[in-house]
């Protein structure tokens, strides 16, 4: 028996199809760089990079080039943002339905997530996920997912596995508002707290699950206190401020790299638009004041701001970035639309890694 | 050739992987010494792998299965015990939806190597939620690989097999089997899945039993020997899925009858697909229509009388073969 670490199989997906003689990792999908300027202007990249590309698909949705659930994170980018920010690229990230953000905050390439919403084999998961299973196993982020609340569970088994590694690397696992109430969040975060295990708690309050406001789900709006039943530190953190939202998540995944286990942190934000492109009813009977109020709290000009007060960058360079965005973004269909589709067999693979010769599918 | 309990059997495969490979590590409801696990399976492991490689969890079925996944991805290879196979209902999203569909999903990017041992079967009174046999819930679900080992050898090799394949594994154990002696040798050897055994050859009718009720289809056989001059072929398929229907149809093409027994209720039963195989690979072949042998579509009651009544017996195959010999 091979006593060494087993090498996850991930060069499939990066087989190139069509489009593949460019360079496999585009300029901007990279680790988090380490001074401290860069890491804010890194911020900022991000940030816009999540919104510009989640504003971009819903219009793509719209002419029907793109098609399934896809989940917009626009007005929620500071949190992916904000908890990456302090992730090296040996930790892993579990993601949750909207995962978009959380994959390109975590070194994502956009251009691969987007032939995968295209459905193409140059996407992450070959076009056989699309945006609601968008999964980087080799960036360390471990899956969307299309179950409410899965990734709790799965998450403190990512945590099991690096506690019996006996390396300081660790987990952030990303859920919303709606999780905090299905059986499986309990289940795995009081695993994680009896384990003590290296895994950041990070719940993405947006205020509703689906169409649904959180008041008419759980008596308590504040969700960090139930950290306090599993005896692990609860944090609340203004999920629309990058830097607050940095730097709780630096503290917490310090104390986890240390053998101090989780942290629960839930950062108040909100989602802009409806749960999902394709579901038109979850628009409805939102308050305008309420969406205003929280546009008024848009993460990114905060960050903007930040920056030109302090004379950490010129309006000229963050114009400049918001310009390369927007190439990155076009860049990225052109990719995505140049990569062929699967032929239609291609769906019997990826069943099993291996089944006998006598077995058929 | 050493005989050892289908449970001791069992023990010897989890020592022996846990000593081969660091990767193995076991997770799951009172596993620690001294109880050693609810039918001791896990007896001895925690104390001579420590309770790190042999974790004590809460009683969270889904977690179990979920963190087990989680640690997968990173490489592991982890041996979830679920207790009772009824209680996997509480695991069905994490088994269903996630373990089996991960590979697929990430487009071949995620490997989920784990095994989900669990108990399931009538037998001991223990009434309809800790006594059923759900396997073909599994069977069901592309992506899964079903185990039911009906020997001590089978379920060393098997268990071994399990934990060293790269997909996620539910091996399922019939409760009733744990005491069942038989030759087991010593060291390793693995019996691979997808790989049916004729534990039984004969020329006049072909058995197909899984589990427990292969034990008792070897008995019916000997008595329809003894009784009618019958001369039955018993197959044992190991595994549900990947299933070696080369086997199975050989063996019909061979005898041209056949019986399929299990003790699941008969109504969507593993059997009716089994039926629907043979049907689609050797129709032509047979020479009788093809009897289920199962258990009604009644969830198990406690009383022993009754549940006694429910689950497929010896007399019950004998009936069955005698029909379609007649
Ligand atoms: C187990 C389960 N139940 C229901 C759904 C349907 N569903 C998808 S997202 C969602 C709401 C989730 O809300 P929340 O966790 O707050 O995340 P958000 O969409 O606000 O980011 C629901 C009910 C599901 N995907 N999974
Ligand atoms: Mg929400």
């Amino acid at each position: 028996m091979p006593a060494q670490q087993e090498v996850i199989q991930v060069a499939a997906a990066t087989e190139p199809g069509a489009a593949g003689e460019q360079p496999v990792v585009s300029q901007y999908a990279a680790p988090v760089p380490a001074g401290e300027r860069e890491r804010l202007l890194w911020m900022y990249r991000t940030m816009l990079r999540i919104r510009e590309f989640d504003e971009r698909i819903v219009q793509l949705f719209g002419e029907g080039k793109i098609a399934g659930a896809l989940h917009s994170y626009v007005g929620e980018e500071a949190v992916a943002t904000g908890v990456c920010a302090h992730l090296r690229p040996d930790d892993y990230v579990v993601s949750t339905h909207r995962g978009h953000g959380h994959l390109l905050a975590k070194g994502g390439e956009m251009r691969r997530m987007m032939a995968e919403l295209y459905g193409r084999v140059d996407g992450y998961c070959r076009g056989k996920g699309g945006s609601m299973h968008i999964t980087a196993v080799e960036l360390g982020m471990l899956g969307a997912n299309g179950i409410v609340g899965a990734g709790v569970p799965i998450a403190t088994g990512a945590g099991t596995a690096i506690h019996l590694k006996g390396t300081d690397q660790v987990v952030v696992c990303f859920f919303g508002d709606g999780a905090v109430n299905i059986g499986p969040f309990h289940e795995g975060l009081n695993l994680a707290a009896t384990w003590n295990l290296p895994v950041t708690f990070v719940c993405e309050n947006n205020l509703y699950a689906q169409f649904t406001p959180q008041r008419l789900h759980a008596k308590l709006p504040d969700l960090y206190l139930r950290a306090q039943g599993y005896g692990i530190p609860g944090l609340v953190v203004d999920g629309n401020d990058v830097l607050a939202v940095a730097d709780v998540v630096q503290e917490a995944v310090a104390r986890s790299r240390s053998g101090g286990g989780p942290t629960f942190i839930e950062a108040k934000t909100y989602r802009w638009h409806g749960h999902a492109v394709n579901n038109p009813a979850s628009a409805v009977g939102r308050d305008e004041r309420e969406i205003a109020d929280w546009k008024a709290k848009d993460p990114i000009p905060r960050l903007a701001h930040h920056l030109l007060e302090r004379g950490i960058a010129t309006a000229l360079e963050l114009d400049s970035i918001r310009d390369e965005v927007l190439q990155e973004v076009e860049a990225s269909i052109a990719f995505a639309e140049a990569s062929p589709s699967a032929p239609p067999e291609a769906a019997l693979e990826h069943v099993y890694a291996h089944l006998p010769p006598r077995a058929d599918l | 050739m050493r005989e050892l309990l289908l449970r001791e059997a069992l023990n010897e495969a989890l020592h022996e992987e846990m000593d081969a490979d660091p990767r193995v590590f076991l997770l799951g409801e009172d596993i620690l010494d001294p109880w050693g696990g609810t039918f001791r399976v896990t007896e001895g492991l925690s104390t001579r792998f420590g309770t790190e490689r042999v974790r004590e969890t809460p009683i969270p079925e889904a977690a179990i299965v979920g963190c087990a996944l989680g640690a997968a991805l990173l490489g592991m290879r982890p041996v979830a015990e679920i207790m009772l196979l009824d209680f996997t209902a509480m695991a069905m999203d994490q088994i269903v939806n996630q373990a089996a569909k991960l590979r697929y999903m990430t487009g071949g990017q995620a490997s989920v190597p784990i095994v989900i041992r669990t108990a399931g079967g009538a037998g001991r009174a223990s009434a309809a939620q800790h006594s059923q046999s759900l396997e073909a819930w599994f069977t069901h679900v592309p992506g899964l690989k079903v185990v039911m080992p009906s020997t001590p050898y089978d379920a060393k090799g098997l268990l071994k097999a399990a934990i060293r394949d790269p997909d996620p594994v539910i091996f399922i154990e019939h409760k009733m089997t744990y005491g069942v002696r038989g030759p087991v040798p010593e060291g390793d050897y693995t019996v691979p899945l997808g790989v049916a055994d004729v534990k039984r050859p004969g020329t006049d009718i072909t058995v197909i039993a899984t589990s427990r009720q292969v034990l008792r289809a070897l008995e019916a056989a000997e008595r329809v020997a003894r009784e009618d001059g019958y001369d039955v072929e018993v197959v044992d398929p190991r595994t549900l899925y990947p299933l070696d229907t080369r086997t199975i149809l050989a063996s019909i093409k061979k005898t041209h009858r056949a019986v399929v027994v299990h003790e699941a209720p008969k109504r969507g039963g593993w059997g009716g697909e089994l039926l629907s195989t043979i049907v689609e690979g050797a129709f032509d072949y047979l020479d009788a229509p093809i009897v289920r042998v199962a258990a009604p579509n009644t969830p198990i009651p406690f009383a022993p009388e009754m549940e006694r009544y429910i689950v497929p017996d010896v007399a019950e195959i004998v009936a069955g073969i005698r029909q379609v010999m007649a």
